[in-house]
């Protein structure tokens, strides 16, 4: 039922007492304000650590090894003890569910380890499978990754991180098939990478990380079979936390550790991660919404507020227009309108302010590079705007009740009682 | 046009205070009344019930053959609309609408256009000269002016009587004298005028006088 003639009434009535309506309003201007901007910087921190976990394989878990906790088959508690080669082949074929499995030594990052004719620099060094990049992938800018015959051949090769390429070598200058001297050996360079995923580093961030093949550095540093690490991947239909136990009990046989030992075996699992991970976003989220409604709601209160003052203040004009034959109604509805058209248009300036505040912002942070900023696209999905404006109209109902209820008690008889 | 039959009226607010005693009063189609009483005497409680803008106790009060009595919010709102014009001591003029808006205020409370109400509301204010003024906020004009205004918002939705609340409380002496002059003729027109006064000046220049005392009407003098 839209009455123009009401509504220029209204409008009439709103803009002729300006700084009366513009006080009213900026109470909801602010609280949607506030309510928008907020939620936009949460789903900007939100967007750019997702992003930092972007590609990591979520049904994949890390496995190191610690000191036993319990005393087993002879042996003392407190020993230390390490992954070999074979673990690798006894897992693959007890273990149905593991669909890709890589091997990871870790060689530290020592004082300038790595030398290039007059350059030099300090890097981490990794053992690696070809596998690897299945569970936590890698960007291939030049040359190619660890392969097969590299594993097979123990050949001298690595792949070096963007930051190491950067480092030891002239801008544009090609690596491929350059030589590095890394702890007193050389190795030559088959590729440059960049990893995918910034939010996630085991071992050291590969951007400043030279790679080798895991049986090349078992060999020159000395190693034997020994592994540090083993990551895996379950097939997606299988929860990984399902075959991280399976796995557990598997490498605690094979090294005669007792099956209650709880300390033994160190694992990470990147499933479990992104669940604390989303439910601390979801934490913030329900955090935001809560002070965000609270300010909405401390802004409805200022409206109602004004508007009560301001029934006050009109207890003559109301008067006034009963006196002249307003209807009961037409001043409730005259104060709820009011009210409603005060509320919806503050509030959406004040989305419209917050929405654009985000786009400066996201303008102003431009394209960063990955995973350097704090903020990645901050804004609000469109869903939760038109929440906000329900929430508006709503709102702009519920201010206007007492209001227009204490309005309705205005007796024409109030009009020409003189003061 | 008026019958007021025995009307009895009480406030309770404390102890009773017995306001109106059983006034009986006829009031002619085309009279010019004015209603005389020392502060007290009742008569501003009168007006109140003769515009339906407050309840009676007892008796029966007639407004065109409509019995008033026992009407609710809505109804009383809109007999007050179509039946009566309110002039106020101090005009009670809208302060946030302008001359023109303030006179069509009734219209719109009868669901008149906008287009249609500020064409009859100009109308009313031109009959009472102040075309050029339509633009004008109450603020911006003089008692005389504002008072005016306020008959033509009286006027202008054709009622079947017009009360007037000491009209020139608010004026000056010369003033006074050309705002009774135009009451006198909006009611040579053939309109029912009721106004209640204390001032002998004021009610000399109308018809009748009805002298009311503790509650009770006393003597009606009249000023042919």
């Amino acid at each position: 039922m839209f009455d123009l003639d009401r509504w220029q009434e209204i409008w009439i009535t709103i803009t002729r007492n300006k700084m009366r309506s513009f006080l009213t309003a900026f109470g909801v201007f602010w609280g949607i304000f506030m309510l928008v901007v907020m939620a936009g910087a949460g789903y900007g921190m939100q967007n750019s650590i997702i992003s930092g976990f972007d590609g990591f394989a979520v049904n994949s878990a890390f496995f190191f090894t610690n000191r036993t906790s319990e005393a087993y088959k002879g042996f003392r508690k407190g020993r230390s003890w390490d992954f070999q080669n074979e673990d690798l082949s006894i897992l693959k074929s007890q273990v149905k569910e593991l669909q890709y499995i890589s091997p990871m030594l870790l060689g530290g990052r020592r004082d300038n380890n790595t030398v290039r004719q007059d350059k030099y620099g300090s890097f981490h060094i990794k053992g690696l499978h070809y596998n690897y990049t299945k569970i936590d992938p890698l960007d291939i800018l030049k040359g190619r990754f660890i392969n097969e015959i590299d594993l097979e051949e123990r050949r001298k090769v690595c792949v070096i991180g963007k930051k190491v390429y950067e480092d030891m070598f002239d801008v544009d200058e090609n690596p491929i098939g350059q030589l590095i001297k890394v702890n007193g050996i050389y190795y030559s360079i088959i590729g440059v990478v960049e990893p995918v995923v910034t939010n996630v580093n085991i071992g050291g961030n590969n951007r400043e990380a030279i790679i080798l093949p895991y049986t090349v550095m078992q060999q020159t540093y000395n190693r034997g079979d020994v592994i540090d690490c083993i990551a895996i991947t379950a097939y997606s239909n299988i929860p990984i936390s399902d075959v991280e136990e399976k796995v557990k009990s598997i490498l605690k046989q094979k090294h005669s550790i007792a099956p209650n030992d709880n300390q033994a075996v160190d694992d990470f699992n990147a499933e479990k991660m992104f669940k604390m991970i989303s439910n601390v976003f979801t934490g913030v989220n329900v955090l935001i919404w809560i002070v965000g409604l609270g300010t909405l709601i401390s802004g409805v209160v200022g409206v109602s507020n004004i508007m009560m003052v301001t029934v006050r203040e009109r207890t003559k004009e109301i008067g006034i227009r009963r006196a002249l034959g307003a209807k009961p109604l037409s001043i409730l509805v005259q104060i709820m309108n009011e009210s409603l058209l005060l509320t919806s248009l503050a509030g959406f300036f004040g989305l419209a302010a917050g929405v654009g505040l985000l786009s400066l912002v996201d303008m102003a942070l431009g394209e960063q590079e990955k995973g350097q900023g704090f903020f990645l696209h901050p804004q609000i999905p469109f869903s939760m705007a038109v929440t906000a404006a329900v929430i508006l109209l709503a709102s702009g109902i519920i201010a206007g009740i007492i209001p227009s209820l204490r309005a309705l008690q205005v007796k024409a008889i109030d009009a020409i009682r003189e003061e | 046009m008026i019958t007021l039959k025995n009307i009895n009226k009480t406030y309770n607010n404390g102890s009773p205070l017995h306001v109106l005693k059983g006034i009986d009063l006829i009031i002619e189609k085309g009279e010019f009344v004015s209603i005389m009483g020392a502060s007290g005497s009742g008569k501003s409680t009168l007006l109140n019930i003769l515009g339906i803008l407050d309840n009676y106790d007892d008796g029966e009060y007639y407004l065109n053959k409509v019995l008033i009595k026992n009407l609710t919010e809505t109804q009383s709102a809109v007999y007050r609309n179509k039946m009566i014009g309110f002039v106020f001591q101090s005009f009670n003029l809208i302060s946030f609408k302008n001359a023109l808006e303030n006179v069509a205020l009734p219209l719109y409370y009868q669901n008149i256009s906008r287009k249609k109400r500020n064409l009859i509301a100009m109308e009313y204010l031109d009959k009472l000269g102040l075309k050029d003024w339509a633009q004008h906020m109450p603020n911006e004009m003089s008692g005389g002016q504002k008072q005016r205004v306020a008959i033509a918002r009286a006027l202008v939705a054709k009622p079947q009587v017009i009360l007037a609340d000491e009209p020139t409380g608010a004026l000056d002496s010369k003033t006074s004298v050309e705002v009774m002059e135009i009451l006198k003729e909006v009611n040579a027109d053939g309109m029912t005028m009721i106004i209640v006064t204390h001032d002998p000046e004021v009610s000399r220049k109308t018809r009748k006088i009805i002298h009311i005392k503790d509650g009770v009407i006393g003597n009606i003098t009249n000023n042919d």
